[in-house]
């Protein structure tokens, strides 16, 4: 299908770090069943670094892709440089997104957003609140 | 394997349409408006093409027009109607919840323009509508009612002979949508009470961009094209000589075999059926008996219809799904919310339309892929963990 670009449907077919952490440092999840799209998103922090992150994700290609490339950029990555992620990464990442489908990468950035506010919540860090701001309600859930 | 199971997304053509098409294109190719004698043979083959439609559909000749497909059909029908109506102070249209966009978004025009419609709601999980509710929606002020001979999507079959005869009791002009039944189910005008009704060809063999509208003598057509004095003055623009002439092919093939067709594919259909329904949480969309013979829709707990459909794709099957990402619009398919599937379920739907050719063989592969892909997915599925753990309860 010409739809999606080769990038995502490697990543859809393909799907890197599906899976559950047991025990996570933080997780994330987003989006919601009506929509149409959940995302979860595990994290493993050992020190300032993302050990292991896993995903779960409820939703069309475009979001099992975009979930997948998320992991990737942020596999590794000091905590600072994951929360510096953003939806237009993800997308550039895939080699584009359709229009109505960028709420999927949206979403993704979210879900990690979420993890790591989970991350610092449940260790007791302090944080800027301004780096998660309440949910930004996809249009799809007004 | 590869299998087209989207047939009523269309069809291929059909050997005897490609061929009776064959000539119109470079043979046969005069305007049948023109005087001269290749514009004659031309107008020779629209004639006989509008006698062999007529026959199938049992109506006169002069009660067909041309168009370019079922949409078209619909809206002139619809429009028709309510014109005819509205010069006897009638503005008041009954219809389902189920219908296809073709027919609810001309409804929707009519009620900005000051018509009252009334959608029937249909019974959940069969789709069907009865004679009784119509009876009981009828009033003093209805102009029409349309109801769609077999849904698209769950493929359900409505009681429109009932419905008819409850329309032609009550003097209201009864339309139906018989786009997915033309060719695969008996359409008789004059015995199922229609009068009007819209087909359109490439959803039995026929060629894309060609339909008919079957209006009644004594009901009145408005134009939607202006122009010329085509089709009777009803339907401007030089008409589609190929594409009319292999619509007549294929709806003549198709009405010759459709019994045994129906025997081959009802048993083929429900075994696919009972196969799906072996997948832990899944439902039937639509009645089980009451059903086109090529269709089959589920829903399926826990996954979303994109990536069904991709990765189907990618094991040769083409298939449809009423989710949002694959409807174009947020919300899922107005049909599944309508029989009481819930969003989260409805999300997850899968339509596999069969073609007449399809095999046993092919059967057992589709419920094989379609397990697969189900359970694979739900091995992703944050939605599917929270089933499984009782977080989130199981709605189908």
């Amino acid at each position: 299908m010409a739809l999606y670009s080769e990038t995502v449907m490697d990543h859809f077919r393909n799907p890197r770090n599906v899976g559950v952490i047991d025990n996570a440092d933080g997780v994330g999840e987003v989006g919601n069943a009506k929509c149409g799209d959940i995302m979860t998103m595990y994290l493993k922090i050992d020190g300032d670094t993302i050990s292991d992150v896993k995903f779960e994700t409820f939703g069309c290609g475009s979001a099992i892709a975009s979930s997948s490339m998320a992991t990737e950029l942020i596999k590794g990555k000091p905590v600072s440089e994951a929360l510096q992620l953003t939806n237009k990464a993800v997308a550039e990442a895939l080699d584009g997104l359709p229009a109505h489908k960028l709420h999927c990468s949206v979403l993704a950035e979210e879900a990690i957003k979420a993890a790591l506010k989970d991350y610092y919540d449940k260790h007791g860090i302090e944080y800027d609140h301004s780096l998660f701001p309440d949910c930004a309600h996809c249009e799809g859930c007004e | 394997m590869q299998i087209y199971a989207d047939n009523a997304a269309t069809t291929k053509m059909s050997r005897a349409a490609i061929d009776a098409m064959l000539p119109y294109l470079d043979k046969v190719y005069g305007n049948p408006s023109s005087l001269h004698s290749a514009g004659q043979r031309a107008s020779e083959a629209l004639v006989a093409a509008r006698e062999r439609i007529a026959g199938i559909l049992g109506a006169k000749p002069q009660e067909l027009t041309f168009t370019s497909g079922g949409s078209e059909a619909d809206n002139q029908a619809i429009i028709s109607a309510a014109k005819m109506g509205e010069k006897s102070g009638k503005k008041h249209i009954i219809s389902t919840a189920i219908e296809h966009h073709a027919v609810l978004h001309t409804l929707k025009k009519l009620e900005n323009e000051g018509f009252t419609v009334t959608l029937l709601p249909v019974e959940p999980v069969t789709g069907l509508v009865t004679p009784q509710q119509v009876a009981d929606a009828i009033g003093e002020d209805t102009a029409l009612v349309t109801v769609m001979y077999a849904n698209n999507e769950i493929g359900t079959v409505e009681p429109i002979a009932e419905i008819g005869a409850v329309c032609r009791e009550r003097g209201v002009l009864f339309h139906t949508d018989a786009v997915q039944a033309a060719g695969h189910l008996p359409i008789d005008v004059r015995v199922q009470n229609i009068d009007l009704l819209s087909l359109s060809a490439h959803k039995f063999g026929g060629p894309k961009g060609v339909g008919v509208l079957y209006a009644r003598r004594g009901v009145r057509l408005t134009n939607l094209i202006e122009g010329g004095a085509q089709e009777r003055g009803k339907r401007a623009g030089t008409e589609n000589i190929p594409g009319i002439v292999a619509m007549a092919a294929a709806l003549e093939e198709s009405a010759a075999h459709m019994d045994e067709a129906s025997a081959h594919l009802i048993p083929l259909r429900d075994k696919l059926i009972a196969g799906l329904a072996r997948i832990p949480h899944s439902a039937l969309n639509g009645d089980p008996d009451k059903r086109l013979p090529g269709n089959v829709n589920f829903c399926f707990e826990g996954i979303e219809g994109e990536s069904l459909l991709l990765l189907l794709d990618d094991k040769g099957v083409c298939a449809s799904s009423g989710s949002a990402c694959t409807s174009g619009s947020l919300d899922p398919s107005h049909v599944l919310l309508a029989i009481g599937r819930v969003h989260d379920v409805a999300h997850g739907s899968l339509r596999l339309s069969l073609g007449t050719d399809v095999t046993e063989a092919e059967i057992d592969y589709l419920i094989a892929a379609v397990a697969d892909v189900v359970s694979y997915l739900r091995g992703m599925s944050p939605v599917w963990r929270d089933l499984q753990t009782g977080k989130r309860a199981y709605i189908l």
